[in-house]
């Protein structure tokens, strides 16, 4: 039996669940919260709102850091009825996506609340995510090709 | 002469506009598109919109590309003004693209890359013959990709990584401290621009202007005789520290293209010679742009290996105040709106002139008159 009280609470956890957020598709998250049999009643700590997350990357790939650009971003922070506060950031400029981020980052560090959105949400989403992912990669796979020189790789003389 | 404004025309230019929006619709008996689908189906067009308006965001590219009704240039002016209209949050951590869920990666110097040559969804080894089937009306969806039994493993090792062992390769340096990167959004040009500096100014600079020099540089104004190491195209996550939180979060996903173009060094007194490499990184897939950004970056890094720099791609201050296509445009551009009272300055002087010029050359001729 896994030690829940470190494995999924800890700020890695809620880490990896605040990515599943982010990275959800907007509809696929709007769609899992509205279907689900109950909701917690919130309030907006921070009302949706659009900004902007300088993107850096590494000169040579590797190195030192310099600016690409800007990509949008949108954030919220709810309070629950409960008191669990939840916050979100979340790419692109879905509001309705930020906010029930937000919540469900509440929910997720309530003992009670916890088990109505991570299997039918975190779990869900996380999967969808890894199916988009390796159906991708199952594309790239299937280009791979093998250049051969024609002078030098004849093979063995 | 500065520029001194004038009155007048608004009803001619709300005019104007209307009938820009009617053009801007075409015929009214086939279906308006939609940014949907300009998002989905002219997606490089959105790639390079988001790469040079240097805002990551594909609903707002296609929404600007609609809006422009497709003059690209107009339309990343359009997101850079967007962009100035939204706080700033903060600066991402360095996106890692070692990392990066590759759907393509070639290398055109090294044949046996580990992770293998990926093609991915490119036009290279197309015929370019224009396809009809495409203008048939009811087309059907096409077949779909082919799907590999195993996917593609992630991550992919780099062509820096595969000879990293063996120094020759220039290595990356990454310092223990990093500071903040210069943020020409922020800061004046300054020169002799740091190399952070170049890059950023590259990443947004219009893809003609860095294909022509990269091009030049080609053909011997400045040549690196550059090497194409590696190319990848995919999807990069984004991680940002909160400040609420205080330890970082992913925020998203991110399609990305780099390229690392190599270059040989003869080496130095303190050098031993090694491959020196050129760096491209771009939002979206840009691979045009990211090749060129490449060369360029290489050909303006002559001071680390001591090139002659007698060509206008090695040329700093040439290169970077002429990149920007929304300044370049403007400036440009701006040449169409109404100089009445320089012309009327112009008219004067050039008057006087002539007058002078003739009692000079003809006085009795002047004097009869």
């Amino acid at each position: 039996m896994l030690d829940h009280t470190t494995s999924n609470q800890g700020p890695d956890a809620r880490r990896d669940w605040m990515s599943t957020l982010a990275k959800a598709k907007s509809q696929d998250l709007i769609d899992a919260w509205n279907t689900l049999p109950e909701r917690p009643r919130f309030t907006a700590l921070r009302a949706p709102e659009h900004g902007l997350v300088l993107v850096r990357g590494r000169m040579g790939g590797a190195g030192a850091p310099f600016n690409v650009g800007e990509m949008t971003v949108t954030r919220a922070a709810v309070r629950l009825e409960t008191g669990e506060t939840g916050v979100s950031y979340v790419a692109g400029r879905s509001r309705e996506h930020a906010e029930i981020a937000a919540a469900v980052d509440a929910m997720m560090q309530s003992v009670a609340l916890r088990p109505l959105v991570e299997a039918d949400i975190i779990e869900t989403l996380k999967a969808a995510h890894e199916t988009r992912r390796t159906l991708a990669a199952r594309k790239a796979a299937a280009t791979r090709v093998d250049f051969f020189t024609m002078v030098r790789d004849r093979g063995p003389a | 002469m500065a520029y001194v404004s004038v009155k007048g025309g608004e009803k001619a230019i709300t005019n104007a506009h209307a009938w820009l929006a009617e053009v801007r619709r075409g015929d009214p008996r086939l279906p308006e598109i939609d940014v949907a689908q300009i998002r989905e189906q002219m997606s490089l067009a959105v790639d390079r919109v988001m790469a040079e308006g240097s805002c990551y965001d594909p609903d707002l590219a296609a929404l600007a590309i609609k809006q422009a009704r497709g003059d690209l240039p107009e339309a990343i002016f359009l997101v850079r003004a967007y962009r100035t209209t939204l706080p700033r949050f903060g600066a991402s951590e360095p996106v890692e693209t070692e990392e990066m869920s590759v759907l393509r990666r070639i290398s055109a110097a090294f044949k046996d890359i580990p992770g293998g040559q990926i093609l991915g969804p490119t036009f290279d080894y197309t015929h370019r013959l224009l396809d009809f089937a495409l203008a048939a009306e009811g087309a059907s969806l096409p077949a779909a990709a082919a799907l590999s039994e195993t996917p593609q493993p992630y991550p992919m090792p780099t062509i820096g990584s595969v000879f990293a062992h063996e120094d020759l390769l220039e290595r990356d340096e990454r310092p223990e401290e990093e500071d903040a990167p210069f943020d020409l959004t922020r800061e004046p040009m300054a020169f002799p621009a740091g190399r952070d500096q170049r890059l950023q100014a590259l990443a947004r600079g219009d893809e003609g202007f860095l294909l022509s020099l990269a091009y030049s540089s080609q053909r011997g104004w400045g040549s690196t005789h550059p090497l194409c190491g590696e190319i990848r195209f995919g999807d990069v996550t984004v991680e940002f520290v909160p400040e609420e939180l205080g330890f970082p979060i992913e925020i998203g996903e991110l399609s990305v293209t780099e390229c690392q173009m190599l270059s040989g060094f003869s080496g130095s007194a303190e050098r031993a010679p090694q491959y020196t490499r050129g760096y491209g990184l771009t939002f979206g897939h840009c691979e045009r742009k990211a090749m060129s950004m490449a060369i360029v970056d290489r050909a303006l890094r002559h001071r680390e290996v001591g090139e002659q720099a007698d060509a206008p791609v090695q040329d700093e201050e040439f290169v970077l105040y002429h990149s920007d296509n929304v300044e370049a445009s403007g400036f440009v551009q701006h040449l169409k709106l109404p100089h009445y009272v320089d012309f009327q300055a112009d008219l004067q002087l050039i008057r006087r002139l002539r007058r002078e010029h003739f009692e000079r050359n003809n006085p009795i001729k002047v004097a009869a008159e």
